[in-house]
């Protein structure tokens, strides 16, 4: 549990002390893959879906993708801190008389909690999701917005 | 836990292509996820391929090879910073080899959702027929 704390903590380094070891990491990744032929993996909690965090001034910006899964499928709850994203991926089931070649999609419960960096204002979180894709954009509390000095 | 019945969704990175031709322009690709099954009438293809909107897939078939293509739009702000990124995103594309005979102008593709449903018709003499052996 301590682990996946630790890695769902944005802010506990991924972007700022450990990013050069984490670029270093992933080139030998990518030379090892070289290598050896296959695809390296990215940093990651482990915990599904896979998420992307980006940031500007004014917002955090949350995406993951989620193929075939309607907004209304999703649970999304925005605390100050974090933000909690779980639901179901269904696959329809096509009869029996069906003769599978592939099967490689897949379907499940999921449910993810990643913590911000900083804190957001939980009244107007924007969440869309288009193409299969979820986008959520949170805005930053006043507090924790940098705020442009003048100097006179 | 509270999961009954369902199992829960395990993570799956997507498998990066390695393919032995290099691309012209830069940039990762990406094999996308399909299940494949067939009846008797045709041969059904759903694929997983988030953020490709309609305009930018390209479904393409000849001589009983069928090609998909899906661009994805960079999905980032300009003045957007990283903090986690654990996926990342490029082209998707595959390659099948088809055993049946397909009839072209009755393919069906829709995309909804991120998601591929590619129906693929067999031609009337692929579907199989009974033959009846007669004595004598």
């Amino acid at each position: 549990m301590l682990y996946k704390r630790l890695f769902n903590d944005p802010s506990w380094g991924f972007s700022k002390a450990f990013s050069e070891l984490d670029r270093l990491h992933r080139e030998m990744d990518a030379l090892y893959g070289a290598l050896s032929g296959g695809a390296f993996p990215m940093p990651s909690a482990g915990v599904f879906p896979l998420i992307n965090l980006t940031e500007d001034n004014e917002n955090y910006y949350l995406r993951a993708e989620l193929p075939g899964m309607k907004s209304d499928e999703l649970d999304i709850q925005v605390t100050g801190e974090g933000i909690s994203i779980s639901g179901e991926r269904k696959i329809s089931e096509e009869g029996n008389t069906v003769k599978y070649h592939r099967r490689e999609r897949e379907s499940g419960k999921f449910s993810r909690l990643i913590n911000f960096p900083g804190k957001v204002d939980v009244n107007i979180v924007e969440a869309s999701m288009e193409n299969g894709v979820l986008s959520v954009t949170i805005p930053k509390s006043k507090a924790a917005k940098p705020r442009q000095i003048t100097v006179k | 836990m509270s999961n009954k019945g369902s199992k829960n969704l395990q993570v799956k990175p997507k498998q990066e292509l390695t393919s032995p031709a290099e691309q012209t322009r830069p940039g990762s690709i990406f094999t996308p996820n399909v299940d494949i099954f067939e009846t008797d009438h045709d041969i059904t293809l759903l694929a997983d391929m988030p953020g490709v909107s309609t305009e930018n897939l390209t479904i393409d078939l000849r001589e009983n090879v069928l090609t998909l293509t899906g661009e994805v739009a960079p999905f980032e702000g300009a003045n957007e910073e990283d903090i986690l990124i654990e996926y990342e995103i490029g082209k998707y594309y595959r390659q099948f080899n088809l055993s049946s005979v397909i009839d072209q102008s009755k393919i069906d593709a829709k995309l909804n959702d991120g998601v591929l449903r590619l129906t693929l018709p067999k031609v009337e003499e692929a579907t199989p027929r009974r033959i009846e052996v007669k004595t004598g």
